[in-house]
């Protein structure tokens, strides 16, 4: 359970960063929290001849408002995205999310820009931002560029990040006014992976359902988004009958489910239906409540 | 001071790296894959902090790094270069216990002790946080941590009466304060 040898580097700006990686022909591995690059490294599931830490570049590390968008710095912790009041206010799904991540003391070190490159199947960030349609800078040897979190998470624990490019930034849009949110997930305990899990957007206007997003992550290889349920939410009145309706599109959704020894493909597939449920109730009873 | 690495040569990838451990300042060479764990164990003689599962799912690890918990087998030494850390070591002063140590003691919080490095800390930086914690609150702060002996009722126990102690302790030095201004 000792890490294998490796070089190390704290380059301290990205361009720094991008060269040192352009320079490993794919062989370095960046280095963020190390909440979950650590463990890898333990276990010896990952053998990087150089790691490249973030840890050094100042400029990284923040949550502003920014051209009517918050903008997170990729190296900023979860702790950080916790207490800022600014996301707590502005965009409380990704507040309530933050806080089902692994326990305080990963948060302290566990980083936005980490988890989302991490792209774990069962993370909360890569689901919350493929909901909320989040925008990823990246930043390479040709200049820095933006991905939409729907096109960046093609398969599990990989990106549209290139060898040499760097995730700098994270964009996310304020709520919406009149909407509500909820992301729900099951776990076998407190602080662990989800088993299931799912982030619910719903905008009402006029008693009507004007727009809806439902994203389950934990139960396939990456976010699967329930376009079919979202479909045939709108127009709806917010009620159990469209609810669950939207939950049996959410069973049908998952083309891929996993399967381990903690839950099987159909207890997953059968959770994402029961979270999608709750979670619509409990988005719809919000944005009744903030409009 | 004996290191179990210390009969091992330095690759050519160490570094000479400084911080501050309990106050004291510390300047040693670490090897890049050395955690931070096994330096503050192994080169800096400091035992309090406990290497449990290596992969940060048990918590004995945790120590306090710029006053915040960590996991110290989920960190390099060489990311903690230029940090400020405190150990269980630094918990206590001039041989008195912490009153959250003394709580843990009072309350029957450990028994073989193997996990109580690293609640410590953690309950430390809560009740910096929050002095008056929920039941809800103190478990959902020490849920990274495992402990295969108490069952976690007298921890929650523990943790209620240091809360309380040093409340009421920070409650006389204020009503003193007042009294002689």
């Amino acid at each position: 359970m000792k890490p294998p040898p490796f070089a190390y580097a704290a380059p301290r700006s990205v361009a720094d960063a991008t060269a040192l990686l352009r320079a490993s022909d794919g062989d370095a591995k960046l280095l963020a929290g190390g909440q979950s690059l650590l463990p890898l490294l333990a276990m010896r599931l990952a053998r990087p001849s150089l790691l490249v830490d973030l840890g050094r570049i100042a400029d990284l590390d923040y949550v502003r408002e920014d051209d009517g968008m918050i903008a997170i710095g990729a190296m900023t912790t979860k702790t950080a995205v916790e207490r800022s009041a600014l996301i707590r206010t502005r965009q409380p799904l990704l507040h309530d999310a933050t806080r089902l991540i692994g326990h305080p003391q990963i948060r302290n070190r566990g980083t936005v820009g980490g988890s989302m490159a991490q792209a774990d199947p069962a993370a909360e960030y890569p689901a919350v931002a493929v909901a909320l349609g989040a925008t990823l800078r990246l930043a390479g040897e040709r200049g820095e560029r933006s991905v939409d979190a729907a096109a960046f998470f093609p398969s599990p624990f990989t990106t549209a990040l290139e060898p040499s490019e760097i995730l700098t930034e994270i964009r996310v849009p304020m709520r919406a006014a009149g909407s509500g949110w909820s992301v729900l997930e099951i776990a076998r305990r407190h602080g662990d992976f989800a088993l299931a899990g799912a982030v619910v957007m719903l905008g009402i206007e006029s008693g009507r359902i004007a727009s809806a997003r439902i994203v389950l992550f934990g139960v396939a290889p990456v976010p699967v988004r329930v376009s079919a349920g979202e479909a045939a939410l709108l127009g709806e009145s917010p009620g159990r009958p469209a609810f669950e309706h939207a939950a049996a599109c959410a069973r049908d959704a998952v083309s891929e489910p996993l399967s381990d020894p903690h839950a099987s493909a159909a207890y997953r597939c059968h959770l994402a239906g029961v979270l999608v449920g709750r979670g619509l109730a409990e988005a719809a009873a919000r944005a009744e409540g903030s409009s | 001071m004996t290191s179990p690495f210390s009969d091992e040569k330095p690759s050519s990838a160490a570094r000479r790296i400084r911080m501050t451990v309990n106050g004291v300042a510390v300047e040693a060479v670490a090897e890049p894959r050395t955690t931070l764990v096994d330096f503050l164990r192994g080169d800096l003689g400091l035992g309090g902090t406990h290497v449990g599962c290596e992969h940060g799912v048990c918590g004995a690890c945790t120590i306090l790094l710029e006053g915040r918990t960590v996991r110290a087998c989920l960190m390099l030494a060489v990311q903690a270069d230029g940090a400020r850390l405190t150990t269980i070591e630094g918990l206590g002063r001039d041989g008195v216990l912490h009153p959250i140590q003394q709580a843990f003691v009072d309350e029957h919080g450990l028994q073989c002790g193997f996990c109580t490095p690293g609640f410590l800390l953690s309950v430390h930086e809560l009740l910096e946080q929050n002095p008056d914690p929920s039941d809800e609150e103190i478990r959902d702060f020490l849920g990274g941590h495992l402990c295969r002996c108490t069952g976690y009722k007298t921890i929650l126990r523990s943790v209620r009466l240091a809360a309380r102690r040093l409340r009421e302790t920070k409650a006389a030095v204020a009503a003193h304060a007042e009294a002689s201004s």
